[in-house]
């Protein structure tokens, strides 16, 4: 008896320290020994070594001691993804379904994703979007839950967001940047989910940038855990191995196609959940109820629509339900192709193209990810504020202000892709094109580029090279296509 | 596809003057058969007649070399599928000289742009400028109404290298299993 209730007295110490005050005093107990462990052997100590630890840790059983090291060497950045190849791509729960569709895979961001279907073109696919609605799997983006009492200043130390401001249920654009020179390391959008514990972020990053993300946040862990900061929990969405489920359904449909596949057990209103926004949703599936599902409405074609995020043993009926109760003159799936071109068409960036490590959220014309409360010197504390901030302020204004800004071009003639220079009048480069094709919607090439600053106002002449020719263009707003999403009026 | 061979048949029957406009409409397996089913003398003559004067590249390019004083240039029919809705034709210029795969054009659809090589040097003695106005042509009849251009051939050997229709087609079916 007297043993049991020490050892419960003991568990409970552990508990206490571990699930509450522990943040607190962290560094108190282990923040030694976890010097210790990272001087004699980096990141991945052995458990057994944390036996000449501490006094206290003497008194733990192997197990606990195991658990306290492991949760002090990266246990807090775990499950991680599987890190896939385009030489060895995954397949999303989706792969089977894309494939009695007729989907053409390719390989995109370490797995093998569909491009277009069968049963229409990439430009026919487009324009289905844009007039009904088409489901796209986006399973091969990778999802991430942060909590903890420091997910919110630890989001905040590692992107612009103002996480601390987000309502339960709001999305934002943000990205993760580079400390000093605040270059982009990937975009992504954070969630703060509406239900559960009010420091639950859901978190949603590029495939393309998988290992590269996973290493900048689990070390930006690495060193905040070894400060006075409060502790901060990373977990890959997944179960038992598998990613959860992630579809798109996208275009001016999506809500009516959305609210017949509700449960009756769901009593979201539609009609009263606004862009930018995430609820936790059932659908009506053949084998019963769904598992919540975490829908944000948005997206990355400028119409309105939903991101659905599911558990993995439901990704392939839900993506059935959906099609099958919107019916096939309402709901087609659509692939890569049309998702980039209405990408484009929206004036979004794709990451690797118009984003990259050495550019700044000012360059890419993104300064509105940081609210006013980030701009201030108190209020940013974000990597890369000290170069991003003073960017803010144009020259003539006293500021650093920036030499290249991304902008938006309808060239003549030929469509203009990746890569294409731009030039001035007298023929000397001012930029770079990087993404372009013909717009299906407005029959006319568009691309996104950087040019020198003091180019980049909209309607200035300039001419692009393809084939070595030069094309008329002119510096047009974004997006090219307005965008639909539905607005709280 | 089936919209491809139908226009390449149409073509087929003009240029052979021959009975051929019962070929032209039936299907291309039909076709198959009953060219396979003529006499031998007549094979020889007339059956693939053009077939074996059209030439392909391993860019996906076909050449009409049934008069090298003015052979058609093309992209394939399996390059037009590949390619998917072409949405815009860059043509050549008339009256420059070419040498052998060089970029003469170029095809683009909503995801790619593919440049055209010509397949033998010469000069470029005329356009379809229909393609500027109807790029989808291309897609309607790759191997027909949708040529690009016409060259005048310099080195009739440089034809030699090229591939008939047979080992295009092998050559496809290959680069699809990669």
């Amino acid at each position: 008896m007297a043993t049991s209730r020490s050892t419960a007295r003991l568990a409970s110490s552990m508990i206490e320290r571990t699930m509450i005050p522990s943040y607190r005093c962290r560094r108190g107990i282990v923040a030694l020994a976890t010097r210790q462990l990272h001087i004699a052997t980096s990141h991945q100590a052995p458990p057994q070594l944390t036996l000449s630890i501490t006094r206290q840790s003497m008194h733990l059983t192997m197990r606990q001691q195991q658990r306290r090291a492991q949760s002090t060497l990266g246990e807090n950045t775990k499950p991680a993804p599987i890190f896939y190849t385009d030489e060895k791509p995954g397949k999303t729960a989706l792969y089977d379904l894309h494939l009695r569709h007729g989907g053409k895979m390719v390989p995109f961001g370490g797995y093998s994703m569909p491009v277009q279907y069968s049963d229409l073109s990439v430009g026919e696919s487009h324009h289905w979007t844009r007039e009904k609605c088409s489901l796209f799997d986006v399973g091969h983006m990778v999802q991430y839950h942060f909590d903890g009492p420091g997910a919110e200043a630890f989001l905040e130390s590692v992107t612009p967001a103002g996480v601390k401001d987000l309502a339960p249920g709001q999305s934002t654009l943000s990205a993760l940047l580079h400390p000093q020179t605040g270059g982009i390391a990937d975009d992504c959008i954070i969630t703060r989910l509406e239900s559960g514990p009010k420091h639950l972020f859901y978190v949603v990053l590029n495939a393309g940038c998988r290992q590269k993300d996973y290493d900048f946040l689990s070390s930006a862990i690495g060193r905040w855990d070894n400060t006075m900061n409060p502790v901060v929990h990373m977990r890959h969405l997944q179960t038992e191995g598998e990613p959860y489920g992630l579809v798109a359904l996208q275009g001016p449909l999506a809500a009516d196609i959305l609210s017949s596949a509700l449960a009756s057990a769901c009593k979201v209103d539609v009609k009263a959940w606004y862009f930018g926004n995430a609820k936790h949703i059932t659908l009506a599936l053949p084998s019963g109820e769904s598992l919540p599902i975490v829908a944000s409405r948005g997206g990355y074609t400028g119409e309105d629509g939903f991101e659905l995020s599911m558990h993995p043993s439901q990704t392939v009926e839900v993506a059935e339900t959906l099609l099958k109760t919107a019916g096939e003159d309402k709901l087609r799936l659509a692939g890569l192709g049309a998702r980039d071109s209405l990408r484009l068409e929206a004036g979004m960036c794709l990451y690797g193209h118009d984003l990259d490590d050495s550019t700044t959220p000012v360059e890419a014309g993104l300064s509105w990810i940081i609210p006013k409360s980030r701009r201030s010197l108190e209020g940013s504390g974000f990597n890369g504020a000290e170069t991003i901030v003073p960017q803010l302020t144009p020259v003539s204004k006293g500021g650093a202000g920036v030499g290249r800004r991304r902008i938006g071009l309808v060239v003549e003639g030929a469509p203009a892709r990746e890569g294409a220079e731009i030039v001035d009048e007298g023929g000397e480069v001012i930029g770079k094109v990087t993404s372009g094709c013909p717009s299906p919607t407005l029959k006319k090439n568009i691309a996104m580029a950087y040019v020198k600053d003091g180019m980049h106002k909209a309607g200035t002449e300039v001419q692009v090279v393809v084939r070595g020719k030069k094309r008329k263009a002119v510096v047009t707003k974004m997006p090219f296509v307005p965008s639909k999403y539905f607005k709280e009026r | 596809m089936s919209a491809a061979i139908a226009g390449s048949g149409g073509a087929l029957a003009k240029v052979l003057q021959r009975p051929a406009q019962g070929l032209a409409r039936c299907s291309h397996q039909q076709y198959l058969r009953l060219r396979a089913q003529r006499p031998a003398h007549a094979r020889g003559l007339t059956a693939g007649t053009r077939a074996l004067q059209k030439k392909y590249t391993e860019d996906h390019e076909w050449i009409d070399t049934s008069n090298p004083e003015s052979a058609a240039i093309g992209i394939s029919s399996y390059a037009a599928k590949a390619l998917g809705d072409v949405v815009y034709v860059e043509l050549p210029t008339i009256g420059t000289s070419v040498s052998k795969g060089d970029a003469i054009g170029a095809v683009e659809s909503v995801k790619s742009a593919s440049d055209i090589m010509t397949p033998v040097s010469g000069e470029i003695l005329e356009v379809n400028s229909v393609l500027e106005d109807t790029p989808g042509t291309i897609n309607k009849s790759p191997e027909g109404e949708g040529w690009l251009a016409r060259i005048k051939v310099e080195n009739v050997s440089e034809l030699e290298g090229l591939m008939d229709e047979g080992a295009y087609k092998a050559f496809t079916e290959e680069v699809a299993e990669k």
